[in-house]
């Protein structure tokens, strides 16, 4: 390579983060005893192979269908109501959390001591209601209220409103500022200016994580039927200790329906606000 | 009297901080109209925005209807900030939202959170909107999204918009860069109108030197953030318009060498 008369000034530092990059990546590799040739083990191929020759026959009976399609509404019901309150959290927190809807940063670049202070305090309880996995909610919620659907609700609830206003957040802060600026410069107040600045363009946005949240809703709240807090994960949770994989590949297709369903209404809701 | 300016001085606010403008001293009296002229990097939209109070100032004093700005509350200063009309080069439309709502967000300021959720739903006062959109050719527009109008279209959306504020000061950056010359006279035209018919001031920032004279009888002008003249147009001599834009810079100079930005994303395109 010829030396360049105008070099990038960036390049060091994209070098320097590759080499940390990988430099992190190998022991990440070794510690967690990555060997992928294992899976073309033909010890484990055969195992594979009897496992899911029973799922090739899923069960459907009459009653039993009738149980799964209780259970399934019994699990969109978990995560709907689940996000529904996650979403009363996430949206105040997101409001707050946002740095972009400052006023006080407005004509100084800073913000008020007291206001990143709250920001900052509010940015813990995220990490906090975030970090603990909702599995781990569950799992006291059922000790709390008893075994049953609630627990799920609340254990959703919490761990969701985190991730929600996070990356809520985030995303009104990586779309473009100046509608917003222009209109708290001229003296709008911070709501009205995320609602006619900002929403319109990252509205298509939102809706999709909203969408997709809603989507590992269910599948969290099938592993948290495991736990006992209800829903087609319970019954799963029995089916595979009665080693009936039949009835358990009928739940599997349950959930791939509704994950199908989820990403439907998404294409639909995105081309609709987009 | 709506703007003084006492040898203020104002750096930028990222960076290194280095001033855009030094000791500026000007006086605009409420209802008086002046044209900006000066070279790209002169400190035009700075000033504007200074001005607007969405640029607080280093040193020096800075009297807006006769408050101090930045010695007011937050609370006090946002209030002022709603007497004073910004309206940036770039329109700042998004691009999704309909053309009614964002003519309609120049009444935000005095919209309660409620009726601001109303009119998303259905815009409080279309007629409004599409009068003021008339008086720029835009009245068949109303209800076009912001992302099907042409550039120039946009920059005139954004003046529709300031034609439904209740500012007493219009402070406009170039707002007929993105126009052919007969529209940009209508434009102008407008605007001046507006102003003189509600006693607002109105300060605009201009490229188009020709259009400053022959619109504004005072012109100021700005060149490295400092103001080399503030004249009656009569004053303004060709020889002064000449130098204001004269153009050392361009001169092959020894090469200095990037800046290196103190900080760089590791994903960053520069």
């Amino acid at each position: 390579m010829s030396t360049a008369l105008h070099p990038d000034p960036a390049w060091r530092g994209r070098l320097t983060a590759c080499a940390i990059a990988l430099a992190l990546l190998w022991p990440a590799l070794v510690y967690s005893e990555f060997k992928p040739w294992i899976l073309f083990d033909l010890q484990s191929l055969a195992a594979a192979g009897a496992f899911l020759g029973d799922f090739a026959r899923p069960a459907h009976s009459l009653e039993f269908l009738a149980m799964v399609l209780r259970e399934t509404w019994i699990t969109v019901a978990i995560a709907t109501a689940g996000l529904a309150l996650a979403l009363l959290g996430a949206i105040p927190a997101t409001l707050l959390v946002s740095e972009r809807l400052s006023i006080s940063r407005l004509g100084t670049g800073r913000i008020r001591p007291l206001a990143a202070l709250v920001r900052q305090v509010v940015r813990w309880v995220l990490v906090l209601l975030r970090s603990v996995p909702e599995l781990v909610w569950a799992l006291l919620f059922v000790r709390v209220v008893g075994l049953g659907p609630t627990a799920g609700v609340l254990a959703i609830a919490l761990t969701y409103s985190g991730m929600l206003a996070k990356v809520y957040a985030e995303i009104l802060e990586s779309s473009d500022a100046h509608a917003t600026d222009a209109l708290l410069a001229n003296g709008a107040g911070r709501l009205p200016a995320l609602l006619y600045g900002a929403l319109p363009d990252a509205a298509a946005e939102l809706v999709s994580y909203t969408v997709y949240r809603w989507e590992c809703a269910i599948r969290g709240s099938a592993i948290m039927g495991f736990v006992g807090a209800g829903g087609l994960g319970q019954r799963m949770d029995e089916s595979t200790k009665m080693m009936a994989g039949g009835e358990v590949a009928t739940m599997l297709f349950m959930f791939v329906l509704l994950v199908g369903a989820a990403d439907v209404v998404s294409t639909l809701l995105r081309r609709r606000l987009g | 009297m709506s703007f003084k300016l006492d040898k203020l001085t104002v750096r930028h606010l990222t960076g290194g901080k280095a001033a855009a403008l030094h000791a500026l001293d000007l006086v605009v009296n409420q209802g008086e109209q002046l044209a900006l002229i000066g070279p790209s990097g002169a400190g035009k939209t700075t000033l504007l925005s200074t001005l607007a109070c969405a640029h607080q100032p280093a040193e020096g004093a800075l009297s807006v209807f006769g408050l101090d700005p930045w010695s007011l509350s937050h609370g006090a200063r946002h209030a002022l900030r709603a007497r004073l009309f910004l309206a940036p080069q770039t329109p700042p439309l998004p691009p999704r939202q309909r053309v009614v709502t964002a003519v309609l967000a120049a009444r935000l300021p005095h919209w309660s959170l409620g009726k601001a959720l109303r009119s998303l739903f259905a815009p409080s006062d279309p007629d409004a909107a599409f009068e003021a959109l008339s008086r720029f050719g835009l009245g068949d527009k109303l209800y076009a999204r912001v992302d099907r109008l042409s550039g120039g279209e946009r920059q005139r959306c954004s003046l529709a918009r300031l034609l439904l504020s209740t500012a007493d000061a219009f402070l406009v950056d170039e707002p007929i860069s993105a126009l052919d010359p007969a529209l940009a006279r209508i434009t102008l035209a407008t605007l001046q109108q507006e102003a003189a018919a509600r006693n607002a001031t109105l300060v605009c920032s201009l490229h188009q030197v020709e259009m400053a004279r022959a619109h504004f009888k005072r012109i100021v002008g700005l060149r490295d953030g400092r103001i080399v003249f503030d004249l009656p147009r009569e004053q303004v001599s060709d020889e002064m318009i000449g130098a204001l834009y004269a153009n050392e810079t361009l001169q092959p100079e020894a090469h200095p060498g990037h800046e290196t930005p103190a900080r760089i994303a590791v994903g960053a395109c520069f």
